[in-house]
This record gives C-alpha cells, structure tokens and sequence, in this order.
C-alpha cells in the first residue's frame, strides 16, 4: 500500500475513513436498485387479476326452484357456489352446535340470512377441491353436510369445518336478496 | 487448459480465436475419470439426453398447442389425431418427463449411497437439487397445459399450497392465478413458464458440470484420486459406456412409448377440465407421490405445507448434516443399513401418496414422514459421530489392482464377502 491510488482517506491507525467516494458507490448501488424495484413491479403485477377479470364480478340466481332439500350449484368467478335449502332438520343441528368447540367458531345465524337459505363458496379451504354433498346420493361426510374426498375434510349442514385438514369453514359469498325469489351473489 | 492440436487447420484456425473446441475436448475427452465408475454413473448422461429429448418434442408439440381453456384439452386431442406424428411426439413428451424422474431418482440415490454430496461437492449437490426442484416446477405446468381433469385439479390443489402461507397467502395464490380461481390467464402463463423453464435447467446444468469438473466425479470407494493410475479418459472409456446405457434407456423408453404409453398417466386427464367437479380421487403424477404423502400425513394446512417443502429443504443442508468423513457407504456398514430403509421408506412413502387418505394409510403415511426426516435429522448426524467405519483402500488403482479389498493383510486372513 505503499502508493495507492485510491481516494480513500487513512486514519493514523490505518483505517479506511469512508469519504466521497464511498457515498458516490452507495448512492450509485441504491439509485441501481430502486430503478430495478420499480420496472420488476410492473412485471409481476401484470399477473393479478386484469381488468375485465375483475369486472365479472356478480350474478343473479332465481332460488324459487330450489325445494326443501334440494342443493343447487352455480358458477360465481370461475368458483362453484353452493345454494342450498336447507330442511328443518338441518337448521336445528346447525343451530345446537357448540360454537366454541369449533375449529373456526361461528354461529350458524352469522352464516345464513334466512335460515332455510345457505349460500357458501363451494371451495374446500384446505387446497381448493370441491366437496361431495350438493346431488342426492353423494357422501356428505360425518356431520351430513359435505365431505371433500382430496384430503377428508367434513363440513357440517352449516358449511363449517368439524374434522380434517381444512383451517377455516366454508366461505360465505356476499349476496343479498334482490327479491323473496332472487339473490344477487357478489 | 492446455491447448490441444487439432488435426484439421479449419478446426485450428476457428479454436485459436474461439476456444470451443479446446473446451469441449477438455470436458469430454481427455477429462481424467476415475477408472472404477460402475453402472449407476450412467445416470447423469441420461439426465442430459433425457433434457435434450423434452426441448425437442416440447418445441415440436408447442407448434399445434393452443394454450386457451376452450381449446387446449382439443388441441392436444387434435395432436394425438391429425397432427402428422403428432401422437408420437407427444407420447415421447409425455414418457420421457416419467423417465426423466426416474433417471434423476437413480441419479439422486447414487449420490447419497456414495457421499458424492461431501466436501468437496457440496455445491455440486446443491445445483443438482436446484435442478430437481425446477424440473418438478416445469412437469407441474407442463401436466396442467393439455387441460384435463387431473391437469385442472392439479393446478388448483398445488397453487392452494401457497395460501397455508400466512398474511400474504392469499394474494399469491391471487397473483399466481391471475384471476379468482384457475383459469384462461393461469393456463397462459403456465405454458410461458414451462417453454422457459427447461432453458433454466439447461443454465443450471451448465453450472452443474462445472462444479463437477473442478473436482471429478466422486466414485463407488469414494477416495480422492491420488494420481494418473487412478484415472482413464472420458473418450473412449466412459462414452462409450455412457453410449452403452444410453441405448438401454432408448429400447426402455421404446418399450413404453409404442406398447404402454398411458401406463404412467391418469386415465382421468382425458375428460375435459370441469371447474365444478373434483374426481373422487385426486393423485398427482407418480414421481411426486413422496411428497404428496408428506403432505397429506400432517393434519394441518401450514404444517402439511411446510413438512413437503421441508422434506426438500432437508437435502440442501445434507452436506452439513452427514459430517461422517468417509463418503461411500462400502465402508460405513451401519449408514449402509439405513440407506436402505431410507430407500424403502421413500418408495413406501411413493405408494401411501397414491392411496386415498383414511384410515390406515394415514398412520402409516404419518410414520413414513417421520422416518424421512429422522433419517436426516438425526440419524446422519448421530452416524457421523458414533459409527465405526472400514478402513479406506490407499487409493482407487489398489482394489483395481489387487481385487476388492482394502487392507491386504486382512483380506488372507478374512475374506470380505460382499
Ligand atoms: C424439463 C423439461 C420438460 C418437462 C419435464 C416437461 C413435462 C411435461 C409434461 C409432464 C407434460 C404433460 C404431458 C401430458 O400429460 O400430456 C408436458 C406437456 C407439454 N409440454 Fe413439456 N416438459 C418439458 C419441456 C418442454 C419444452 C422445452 C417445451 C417447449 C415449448 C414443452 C412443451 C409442452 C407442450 C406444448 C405440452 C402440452 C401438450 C401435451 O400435453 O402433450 N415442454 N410437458
Ligand atoms: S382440498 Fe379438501 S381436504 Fe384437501
């Protein structure tokens, strides 16, 4: 180090003081990275939801049709939702839950605006397979609501979690009733 | 590098002002190899055909492919029927990514019999697990493009492993999406991803040879060469054996491609994607079944999640977890024990992943996990410190030389059996 030609100033210990340009190559790196952050931004956003994706937002469903008993799936943003109207039976044991043994507490009346009417997302929320119960015949799983076969998770008559993998119940679209005989999902 | 002297002036004028020639002939010519490579050295060369053969036919199928929900699942159909050999290109595609797998598995399990992950190639080992990692990331993608059923479940099961992510779960599976659920724009950029993907792979192939040069390949004593009466050149001794397995991989693959192409799919992904209905029985593709077991063995969402992408985590840090000096298992007789049951643990693991999960098959998937990771976690390490190992051959060219054996004083005396 006998004849360095770095600008850097030394301290009677040898130390290199950090001078100008030290804060030259900081400003430089720093200036370097935000110019990389700010065009890598727009190439990741490009893959959310485009415009028009979004704009596909809501749909209407008559549910005069649906008799008691009777399950009915429609297609809401790519998803299946699940309408079902629900018997007397199925209320009562969606009711007498204990709702703070449940993995993801919620009272049945906090899920269903009209009690005969249960509207969910019909989205297992483990990994996203769809759940048998909505045709007649198809295993409904130990609390007889429905049973997603990919991992065994159980939803009982008010769509929530009771056993398996799944963290959270079935997901309650926003919808509102237009009519006594239409919901508007969305 | 010394520069060699090629007989043809063209090939001297080009290689004095653009080296290539003298490089390749460095790597795959005089190269010096160890002289004892038995057969599971092969696998690395089949690796590389098997990259090759994927980017030809990938090219070749992306020229009829559409990559649009309406049309894909028809699109591939179209290939299998009209495309001219278009049902050949893809069966190769589609058999070959099968073999790939199995190719890289017989790779991946001849580096942990051997120690061929220990100083000084841990970095090798490392590029090698990157590549594994891509080239699962390329077959996933690559499965959801012809749009069937598997591919659309598939698809939506695996990118739904982000959301056990907290906080910001859910907004990478958004991201990843493009949309609300797995859709058009999902099915756009993963054919985008699986085009480019290969090339990475290929990038990371290129580093994985030039780690490996630095050192040499590894070999079954797993002793360091000591010198030339170790060594043999690559050409002719190990191209032509390469050459030998080679044939054998592209009779095998012959074999599956003309008289059972479909034998290591899923029937299910010939019926169109439906968005509305998951197949009672979701499996994914074969060589991701140990993991789908570990995935499915954990109860919990996050602790599923993470426990698959820890089983793979594992093997980043297994040059730090095995400290045991010697390398090969020839001369570590416990290690040698549980490699085995490792590997009968894995392929246990391969099947429970294929089963549905209750009942039985859940315990045993759950004991199955625990193994994988007790075999790295815990075993290794206590091995590493408590293990009486054999004495080591003083170099590679002495069990050559004098038949198998590594302390001739001995070998009168007891005769090892193998
Ligand atoms: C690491 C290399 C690669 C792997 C492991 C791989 C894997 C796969 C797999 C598993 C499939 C699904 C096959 C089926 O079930 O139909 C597939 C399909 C496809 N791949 Fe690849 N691939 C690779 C390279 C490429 C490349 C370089 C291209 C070039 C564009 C490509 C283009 C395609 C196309 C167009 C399809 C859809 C047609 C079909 O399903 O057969 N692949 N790939
Ligand atoms: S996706 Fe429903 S249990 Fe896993």
């Amino acid at each position: 180090m006998a004849k360095s030609n770095s600008k850097k100033k030394l301290t009677s210990a040898g130390v290199h003081e950090p001078g100008r340009r030290d804060f030259f190559v900081v400003a430089t790196y720093a200036m370097a990275g935000l110019g990389a952050a700010s065009v890598a931004w727009p190439l990741i956003d490009q893959m959310n939801p485009a415009a028009d994706t979004l704009a596909l937002a809501n749909i209407e469903v008559d549910i005069s049709k649906i008799v008691e008993g009777q399950s009915i799936t429609v297609k809401w943003r790519g998803k299946p939702v699940f309408i079902r109207h629900r018997t007397a039976d199925e209320i009562t044991r969606a009711n007498a839950t204990e709702i703070n043994n449940l993995r993801d507490p919620e009272s049945d009346q906090d899920r269903a605006e009209k009690p005969q009417l249960l509207v969910l997302v019909g989205v297992c929320t483990h990994l996203g397979c769809v759940p048998l119960g909505q045709k007649s015949g198809e295993v409904r799983g130990e609390y007889d609501g429905w049973f997603c076969p990919c991992h065994g998770s159980h939803y009982d008559t008010s769509g929530r979690i009771r056993k398996g993998p799944a963290p959270t119940n079935l997901a309650v679209p926003p919808y509102s009733y237009l009519s006594d005989s239409v919901i508007r999902i969305g | 590098m010394s520069a060699h002297e090629f007989k043809s002036p063209v090939v001297r004028w080009i290689d004095h002002r653009l080296p290539v020639f003298s490089m390749l002939h460095h790597t795959a010519h005089e190269y010096p190899t160890p002289k004892n490579l038995n057969y599971m050295w092969n696998f690395g060369s089949l690796a590389g055909l098997s990259l090759a053969i994927m980017i030809v036919t990938g090219i070749v199928l992306a020229m009829s492919y559409t990559a649009h929900v309406d049309y894909a699942f028809l699109s591939v159909e179209r290939i299998m029927r009209d495309v001219n050999h278009g049902w050949l290109i893809r069966y190769i595609h589609m058999n070959t990514a099968s073999f790939f797998f199995i190719v890289i598995y017989l790779h991946m399990f001849r580096g942990l019999y051997y120690g061929s992950y220990k100083a000084p190639r841990e970095l090798l080992w490392i590029l090698g697990v990157v590549i594994f990692l891509l080239m699962m990331a390329t077959a996933f993608m690559g499965y959801v493009l012809p749009w069937g059923q598997m591919s659309f479940w598939g698809a939506t099961v695996i990118t739904n492993l982000f959301s056990a992510i907290p906080l910001v779960g859910d907004s990478i599976v958004t991201l990843l999406w493009g949309g609300f659920s797995v859709d058009n724009a999902t099915l756009n950029r993963f054919f985008s991803l699986h085009y480019l993907m290969p090339f990475l792979i290929a990038g990371v192939v290129v580093l994985h040879i030039v780690a490996l040069h630095r050192f040499g390949s590894n070999n079954p004593i797993g002793i360091d060469s000591t010198g030339p009466q170790d060594t043999i050149s690559f050409h002719p001794y190990y191209t032509i054996k390469d050459v030998f397995g080679i044939a054998v991989f592209l009779l095998l693959l012959a074999v599956v491609v003309f008289f059972f192409p479909n034998a290591m799919g899923h029937p299910d992904n010939y019926i169109p994607a439906n968005p509305l209905q998951t197949p009672a029985h979701i499996v994914p593709e074969w060589y991701f079944l140990p993991f789908y077991a570990i995935l499915r063995a954990v109860p919990d969402k996050l602790g599923g999640v993470l426990l698959m992408f820890g089983a793979i985590a594992v093997l980043f840090i297994l040059p730090w977890l095995d400290k045991s000096p010697v390398r090969s298992a020839r001369f570590r007789p416990v290690f040698r024990i549980f490699f085995w049951l490792f590997l009968v643990n894995a392929i246990a693991l391969g099947y429970l992943g294929g089963k549905p999960a209750e009942g039985v098959y859940v315990i045993l998937s759950r004991i199955a996990t625990a193994w994988y990771f007790v075999h790295f976690l815990i075993i290794l390490p206590l091995l590493s410190v408590f293990e009486t190992t054999k004495p080591l051959p003083k170099s590679i060219a002495e069990p050559v030389l004098t038949g198998f054996s590594s302390a001739p004083e001995k070998a009168f005396a007891a005769p090892r059996r193998l």
